[in-house]
């Protein structure tokens, strides 16, 4: 066994005189990076991925995470990850995986946008002081209303409006499976989107037993490897969602290993304990439009008629994938751009696969609206919201709401490590280590995720006050209240926007 | 479709009037009424909107054209003798001022489309609104004031009393008049930016600012309606098109979509009250005018006033006998009916609604 040249990337380091041997870092770190030395603590730093989970347990400030300084020569052509997975993949033949979504440098069109604010022919209005109204309605819309009056002249509602879900701010939390995040985490958003009025998703990991009292604010999902669906559990939530693709791995499945199926994934999942749990790159049953179309009306037949959400990632033909997904019957187009996170991706795919959020709801937003279908599915963009300030933008561009999942698990001490994959979390977020997702008290950390969704709700009323409207409807789709800054004209022109200054 | 757009801002004034019984006045008097308001307008615009004046003409669409090159006229001439009969033609009368230097070539056509022109399930009126905007976005220099049945719309560059003088105001008499005066912000004054906007029977005087424009002009573009004008208004009037017309709501339902209730008093309402609003606005969210307006919309039965959903601008309404009047000033009120029996001001989003007796 030869040392790999793959070098450290941090280096953990624990200032000796500040120690006082409590051995806490060495409890916390769920990569092994600390080992007792008799003495002292030891230090492996190749294992260290920042997670800085030991830094904030430490009780005497002793422990700094550094970039490790060692590093190969500086090239403004092989960057530094470049040489570094060349060395990987030389020494493994295999796949580097990655976790969380693309991080990569490059234009981030969402703050290149700038919104607009009144200044003296319309006044401003102060969401303290006037009504500010976020409540949104996913589903579809009829495209007019029909009314009859009776003998007494009272109008009465001909047209049978289609099943609506009902959301008190336009934030949903994004699909994040029992099995990829832990139960703990699941019980995070399940109680923090019954406290905000919003809602969670299962992902493709079935519905455990203990989020059944959070059904009203759950959508339960339906992906390749069909784990956990029967009757009950489409009928269990108040929306079902079909996951054809997803931002952060466009066009390829998941593999979760049988070491990370225990008895309670394994029985959430409905399948054998220690079992690796595939779900294949397309459905089987999905090789076309027509085919969607069938299992989007067999789920509808099974549930009664409850919305069904179609979740895609954007790829170069979103916006007609998008409108046939639509004419397909879906009541929600969920789009989850090239930045969305992941539990585990191959980085190749993470990060060259698939085209920015941005582009792809001003595509579907305009393709919708040009074919006279965009009242018959709400859009969900998603894909790397990182403020209520994208949301906002993304609003602006024609989005109905927003999904975060990177943004929410933060709330829960994730620090973007990007270890999802390694099953070592030791915030406790994306492992299935008994001893690791104890650390996560549900009750505690709802309290800090529903705090920042009501962080967000305070700052997109004071966004809408400054655009002097009082309804988040009134922003939607409303691109003449965005300018570009920096950007070129075609991307302009993608975006349907005015460059800053027109 | 187009975004790179440049949007008109303009403060205004405005004042209307109904006689439900139809007793016809004199343009004279709402001049005076909108003159009153001197602050409420730079100079750059004002215009008039009447119905009832061509009761010889009355079965007949009486299109009010401008013209700013003559070639324009041709064009316009040629399309209307093709799909329309065409009962009269002459240039509306108007007297020179020394205010107007140069005024654009006003024109006006009493026409009735021709039978075998009109297809599709619209019928008539979709095929008259289709050659409104036709002219409007196709034919360079040439737009149309107004375009229904026994009205007809007179506006132009110029402070109110210059206009109502040039168009000869004082020799028309209707039962309904809407009039308005203009403070544009950014734009030089253009004869068709002025107010009222019409299209059919509707007309449209609007004083603030839409800042829910660039939706409710997208979603209008989802219905074919072409917006040329880039005003605020313009979307007001296509609205009203919309829902009335096209889908067949009444006005009062109209008025409910563009100037909804909010959520938390829609909480208190009956179930089926309930029922009917939350569905009118999820259907019609993107036809929610926010931002400030007051705005008085008239058709071929009756007047409409209503504010935006927290009034933040004015509105006034009064009554005597069977007069009614609203403004954005009481004085301009008083100013033409000194003693109204009754005056209010309508509270925020609540539509006055007026019908003509039958």
């Amino acid at each position: 066994m030869f040392k790999s040249q793959a070098p450290p990337i941090f280096r953990a380091t624990i200032d000796t005189d500040k120690c006082i041997r409590c051995k806490r870092c060495i409890q916390n770190c769920g990569w092994s990076t600390y080992s007792w030395g008799g003495d002292r603590v030891q230090i492996d730093t190749s294992k260290c991925v920042n997670c800085l989970r030991c830094y904030h347990y430490c009780p005497t400030e002793a422990i700094e995470i550094l970039k490790e300084e060692t590093r190969f020569k500086d090239n403004g052509y092989w960057s530094y990850n470049h040489i570094r997975n060349i060395k990987r993949q030389a020494e493994t033949g295999g796949i580097p995986l990655t976790g969380m979504g693309c991080d990569r440098e490059g234009t981030i069109l969402f703050d290149h946008l700038m919104l607009d604010a009144c200044q003296v022919t319309n006044p401003s209005i102060d969401p303290l002081r006037e009504p500010m109204e976020l409540k949104t309605f996913l589903g579809k819309k009829p495209s007019k209303l029909e009314f009859t009056k009776d003998k007494n002249g009272k109008r009465k509602l001909v047209t049978k409006m289609p099943p609506n879900l009902e959301l008190a701010a336009p934030v949903i939390f994004s699909p994040m499976s029992y099995g990829s995040i832990s139960l703990n985490a699941q019980k995070v958003l399940a109680r923090a989107a019954k406290e905000c009025g919003i809602l969670m998703n299962t992902g493709e990991g079935g519905l455990h037993e203990d989020l059944k009292p959070y059904t009203s604010n759950i959508i339960v999902q339906v992906a390749s490897g069909r784990f956990g669906v029967n009757p009950e559990y489409l009928n269990a939530g108040v929306a079902v969602e079909i996951k054809i693709g997803q931002g952060a791995k466009p066009g390829i499945g998941g593999h979760l290993p049988g070491e990370k199926i225990p008895l309670e994934v394994a029985k959430a999942r409905m399948i054998p304990v220690g079992t690796d749990a595939l779900s294949p790159a397309p459905q089987h049953d999905i090789y076309s439009i027509e085919d969607l179309r069938q299992l989007i009306y067999a789920i509808k037949e099974a549930t009664n008629y409850k919305p069904v959400s179609v979740k895609i990632a954007t790829v170069h033909n979103v916006a007609a994938i998008a409108s046939g997904i639509v004419r397909a019957g879906a009541d929600i187009v969920y789009l989850d751009g090239f930045r969305g996170g992941t539990g585990a991706a191959p980085g190749i795919i993470r990060d060259h696969l698939g085209i920015p959020i941005e582009h792809a709801l001003a595509a579907v937003d305009d393709r919708l609206r040009q074919e006279g279908i965009r009242n018959e599915a709400s859009i969900i963009a998603a894909g790397g919201i990182r403020s209520a300030a994208d949301a906002a933008k993304a609003i602006a561009l024609g989005a109905d709401a927003v999904a975060i999942g990177t943004a929410a698990l933060m709330t829960m001490g994730c620090t973007l490590c990007g270890k999802c994959y390694t099953g070592n979390c030791s915030w406790g977020i994306t492992t299935q280590r008994p001893e690791l997702t104890a650390r996560l008290d549900p009750e505690v950390y709802a309290v800090r995720l529903s705090n920042l969704i009501r962080a967000w709700v305070h700052e997109l009323m004071e966004v809408l006050g400054a655009l002097g409207v009082n309804a988040v409807e009134s922003l939607r789709g409303s691109r003449e209240r965005l300018r570009g800054v920096g950007l070129d004209a075609q991307t302009l022109d993608m975006l349907g926007i005015k460059p800053a200054g027109r | 479709m187009n975004h790179d757009f440049q949007k008109d801002i303009a403060g205004c004034g405005l004042t209307g009037l109904i006689s439900k019984k139809r007793t016809r006045v004199s343009g004279a008097i709402i001049a005076k009424s909108l003159t009153l308001m001197t602050d409420r307008g730079n100079g750059l615009g004002a215009g008039y909107a009447a119905y009832g004046i061509y009761p010889d003409f009355e079965e007949f669409y009486a299109f009010h054209i401008m013209y700013d090159v003559q070639s324009a006229r041709f064009s316009v001439e040629e399309y209307l003798k093709d799909n329309f009969h065409v009962e009269k033609v002459e240039e509306i009368p108007t007297t020179p001022v020394p205010e107007i230097a140069i005024n654009p070539l006003l024109v006006r056509y009493f026409i009735s489309p021709l039978k075998d022109k009109v297809t599709g399930s619209g019928g008539e009126e979709d095929f008259v609104v289709n050659v409104v905007m036709k002219i409007n976005s196709e034919i360079d220099g040439a737009y149309v004031f107004s375009s229904g049945k026994n009205m007809g719309v007179f506006k132009g560059v110029g402070n109110p009393s210059v206009i109502s003088k040039f168009f000869r105001l004082d020799e028309y008499e209707g039962h309904i008049w809407t009039a308005h005066t203009r403070f544009p912000t950014n734009t030089p004054g253009w004869w068709g930016g002025a107010h009222p906007f019409t299209l059919l029977d509707w007309s449209i005087v609007h004083n603030g600012e839409i800042s829910s424009y660039g939706i409710n002009k997208r979603y209008l573009e989802m219905f074919g309606y072409k917006l040329s004008l880039l005003t605020d208004t313009e979307v007001v009037a296509y609205l009203f098109d919309l829902l009335i017309r096209r889908h067949g709501l009444d006005v009062e339902t109209a008025c409910t979509i563009l100037a909804a209730p909010f959520w938390k008093d829609i909480d208190d309402l009956d179930p089926d009250e309930k029922e009917m609003v939350t569905a009118l606005r999820q259907t019609y969210a993107s036809a929610l005018l926010n931002g400030p307006f007051s705005l008085l919309f008239g058709h071929k039965n009756g007047l409409v006033g209503i504010n935006d959903r927290i009034k933040l601008r004015p509105l006034v309404a009064a009554t005597k006998d069977d007069m009614v009047y609203m403004a954005s000033e009481e004085s301009a009120i008083r100013a033409i009916c000194p003693v109204p029996e009754k005056v209010w001001a309508p509270r925020a989003g609540n539509p006055v609604i007026v019908t003509l007796d039958n």
